[in-house]
């Protein structure tokens, strides 16, 4: 039994993380709302109540898959960029200005489409990346900058240059159909979008675990002195991972615009926001692009009960991130619950000593 | 006898269930120079955390002064009288001798501001007190490592402490530095003090210890008069087995010179020159020793060759090849191989498994991988008969290196440098805190590479290792090469000492060192 626990023991801590967090919300709900069981049950059950909510999570899903493989190339070489967000916004602003500007039948159109957008990315997060190798400058501070830029960039170039100005609101022009990503699943949005970002889970795990360059990567995260000592060329590395980080997080906001909205939408500062997600799913997930597939589908299953909760009940918007975050903190805390770990390790030991 | 210091049944079991003490048992006697010795890995220095209250034991009691005590932190055990110099010393080296003195009870003048003027006095009179000259205006950073050792324990003296534990202080030393330690000691015993002495090295226990405890595996194996044991004895006791103290047999067969280094100057992002004109040979066949107290440029030189460290001036090459310039994993492809100073830092990444750590200089290469696509499965092969070759205690290729013991660790960086098929073996400090088993094993590689014509450039800390193993020796003191010796069996250690410290100086050695 206490094996088991050692063996498990990640796993298990981030389910009695949840359960732990899923109480302080019942606790929460129970003092705010006057219909505390309604609201309970939209925020945990919702999601799963109608085929389109359950649909919404899939959709959620996809970009944040996208955001936090990017961001977990990046983490497991220990280069903390955080520009997913920027590269997301201005690769899907690009990508959709390169849209809406050209013709050209579907199958070349699409990949050539998401080509254009993820170049966009990558070349946005080599500027945080090359300040890194060559100069030192905290991947962390530049990246984050940089998001704002990007943010502005995106939509001068929107408003000013690919503004539909019949459409009534500050949106771009339509993609034409040829870059659209088709919804297969009938009454739903679900997209090809997640089937690609599934592909490109597995796509990042092989890069990773089972290629030499993906090897140099993690070693480099590991311990940057011993790469160097190993001959590895640690520039190369700083610059790579954050280049793959902005291929991968202009892919997520591309897809999402090619397969949801068919234009870009994001106006306000802080959306669409999954580049932060994928900062969240890729600490749950421990920078493993398989893990992250759960942890993407588990945020945005978090999403979508919050969003039906504001719907559908009295909790206010802002409780409702406030839940969410508790829920995510808990999973997040390293140490949370490490002591018990500890005496099992110590009783294993024991044990093990008098065998 | 009276028993100032008794641990009972001590148990510590890490955070990764590693059990670093089982039912340890040592008691130890007022007025007495108590050793333990032991492999590392034994619990020795585990030991002395428990005590001194870095550690936390999950069983056991101390008694201190005969009454049962709870140490929570070194506080605690600076109250009580426990003294602690750490391996590594831990003192602020851009503060004067006088302010690390009285770092944490500082006399204050108005309250906030320190008196340095009284921290100067107070320096002066803990020193003369106990006969331990230092100088209380400098700086600690410009003082040598003995002296700095010195300080320590005058620090340690200053708050009260009754029991001084010295975690293997002669390791940084030179041989005259460790005899003026010693007197130290003695002086100390004599005032009524106790000492706690933790050693690898067995002939300075046999000189100044009055009892000798001796831990392998965790456990106490005995604890003894030091008249009743040999070094011999205590070896034995120590690895469970016989060990050869024998200086090695010298090498017939002396080749042609594999590494040139010709007027090698290295200036630092300080503008300090660390290096001045440096030049020697390493030839096929032969062991170089490089002797010299740390910090006078080895460490740098060292870097330099493998080509983590671009020189300032001058030129390396290697069977012919020009180094200077050239990227670390070229000059591993000319056949260099080096086993770095700092296992830790360097040598390993810790988190990662034992087979990622082996691969490091030749995922790249045919049978690792085919092109971008790494071969686990012949890695794991390959892993897992360095793993048998070179006897490493490890539970899979798969565990990470973090899980196993310092030695073990050391073994995983030499059976990777090793195993590369080196023209020439760079061995920084091989066998630093290590124990007797593994450096038996390490001596044993780099004399059998040796007499494979391979040339070994050694640099140690540890004059009788540099004078067990060296085919001839160089001595560096402050960045330069002050002496050469070519004839080995007329050496000793006290020989190497006066040109370690700087007091001697051969004239216009770099011609000679090219043999």
């Amino acid at each position: 039994m206490e094996k088991f626990l050692l063996k498990y023991f990640t796993l298990i801590r981030v389910i009695i993380a949840i359960a732990i967090g899923i109480v302080i919300s019942i606790f929460l709900i129970y003092l705010i709302s006057e219909e505390p069981g309604f609201s309970l049950k939209s925020f945990l059950l919702g999601p799963f109540l109608s085929r389109s909510r359950l649909a919404h999570v899939f959709e959620t899903a996809s970009p944040i898959i996208f955001c936090g493989l990017a961001i977990a190339v990046a983490f497991q070489a220990k280069q903390f960029n955080v520009g997913a967000e920027g590269s997301l916004y201005l690769g899907a602003a690009l990508g959709t200005a390169f849209g809406v500007s050209t013709n050209m039948p579907a199958f070349i159109h699409i990949p050539l489409v998401l080509l254009m957008a993820g170049l966009a990315g990558a070349m946005w997060s080599f500027i945080p990346a090359i300040l890194k190798a060559r100069w030192q400058a905290s991947e962390l501070v530049s990246s984050l900058m940089l998001n704002y830029v990007a943010y502005f960039i995106g939509l001068y170039l929107i408003n000013f240059h690919f503004r539909d100005k019949e459409a009534g609101f500050l949106v771009s022009y339509q993609l034409p159909e040829s870059a659209w990503l088709a919804q297969f699943i009938p009454g739903t949005r679900i997209h090809y979008g997640i089937i690609l970002a599934l592909v490109f889970a597995l796509l990042v795990y092989y890069f990773l675990y089972h290629t030499t360059t993906g090897y140099e990567i993690r070693i480099t995260g590991f311990n940057e002195r011993f790469a160097r000592f190993g001959g590895i060329s640690v520039f190369k590395v700083i610059i790579l991972c954050q280049v793959i980080l902005g291929f991968l997080a202009a892919l997520g906001g591309m897809t999402e615009v090619m397969g949801i909205h068919r234009r870009f939408v994001w106006q306000n500062l802080g959306q669409p926001g999954y580049g932060w997600d994928g900062v969240i799913v890729a600490i749950i997930g421990r920078n493993h692009p398989l893990l992250i597939i759960p942890a993407s589908f588990f945020l945005a299953y978090l999403r979508v009960g919050g969003r039906v909760l504001n719907l559908m009940s009295d909790v206010p918007a802002e409780m409702i991130t406030v839940i969410q975050s508790i829920i995510i903190l808990l999973i997040t805390a390293e140490a949370f619950l490490s002591k018990w770990k500890y005496r099992i390790t110590v009783r294993q030991a024991e044990r093990g000593s008098t065998a | 006898m009276e028993t100032i210091l008794e641990a009972k049944n001590i148990l510590k079991v890490y955070g990764n269930g590693v059990i670093a003490n089982r039912g340890v048992s040592v008691g130890v006697e007022k007025n007495t120079i108590h050793a333990i010795v032991g492999e590392n890995g034994a619990g020795k220095t585990t030991l002395m955390k428990i005590i001194f209250g870095i550690e936390h034991a999950q069983g056991g009691e101390i008694f201190f002064r005969g009454e049962k005590v709870n140490v929570r932190s070194p506080h605690d055990a600076i109250q009580m009288g426990i003294g602690m110099v750490h391996q590594h010393l831990m003192l602020a080296p851009d503060l004067s001798v006088a302010e690390n003195m009285v770092l944490g009870n500082e006399p204050r003048r108005v309250r906030f501001f320190l008196d340095t003027d009284k921290a100067v006095e107070i320096t002066r009179r803990v020193s003369e007190e106990y006969g331990l000259p230092v100088p209380p205006d400098k700086k600690i950073k410009d003082l040598p490592i003995g002296v700095r050792q010195r300080v320590e324990i005058l620090k340690a003296l200053f708050r009260n402490a009754e029991l001084l534990i010295l975690d293997e202080p002669t390791s940084v030393l030179t041989p005259q530095e460790t005899e003026i330690l010693f007197k130290t000691l003695k002086n100390l015993k004599e005032q009524g003090k106790t000492i706690i002495f933790i050693s690898h090295k067995l002939k300075e226990v046999k000189q100044i210890a009055d009892r000798v405890t001796i831990m392998r595996d965790a456990r106490v194996i005995d604890t003894r008069e030091a008249s009743e044991l040999t070094e011999h004895d205590i070896a034995h006791l120590m690895v469970g087995r016989d060990i050869s103290f024998e200086r090695l047999p010298q090498p017939i067969q002396l080749g042609e010179p594999v590494l040139l280094v010709r007027d090698l100057s290295y200036v630092n992002d300080e503008g300090i020159l660390v290096l001045n004109k440096i030049s020697f040979d390493v030839r096929s066949g032969e062991i170089l020793g490089l002797a010299g107290v740390v910090g006078n440029g080895q460490t740098e030189l060292i870097r330099i060759l493998a080509g983590l460290l671009d020189p300032s001036e001058g030129e390396i090459s290697l069977n012919g090849e020009r180094l200077v310039g050239l990227s670390p994993r070229k000059i591993r492809e000319l056949g260099l191989c080096h086993i770095p100073e700092d296992r830790m830092e360097d040598g390993v990444a810790e988190e990662a498994t034992l087979e990622e750590n082996f691969i490091l200089d030749r995922y790249f290469k045919r049978g690792f991988s085919k092109g971008i696509r790494l071969q686990w499965k012949e890695i794991s092969k390959h892993s897992r008969e360095l793993i048998e070759k070179f006897n490493i205690l490890a539970q899979s290729t798969k565990t990470p290196v973090s899980s196993l013991s310092g030695g073990n660790i050391q073994k995983v960086v030499v059976a990777r440098e090793l195993s590369s098929d080196p023209e020439l073996i760079i061995a920084a400090h091989p066998t630093r805190g290590i124990d007797v088993g593994s450096e038996e094993m390490v001596h044993r590689l780099l004399r059998e590479a040796r007499d494979r014509g391979k040339a070994v450039f050694l640099a140690s800390a540890d004059l009788d290792e540099i004078l067990k193993l060296s085919t001839r020796v160089i001595v560096m003191y402050n960045g330069e090469v002050v002496a050469h010796f070519q004839d080995m069996s007329k050496v000793a250690a006290e020989d190497l000492g006066p040109y370690m410290l700087g007091v001697q100086r051969e004239e216009a050695v770099s011609g000679k060192v090219s043999a």
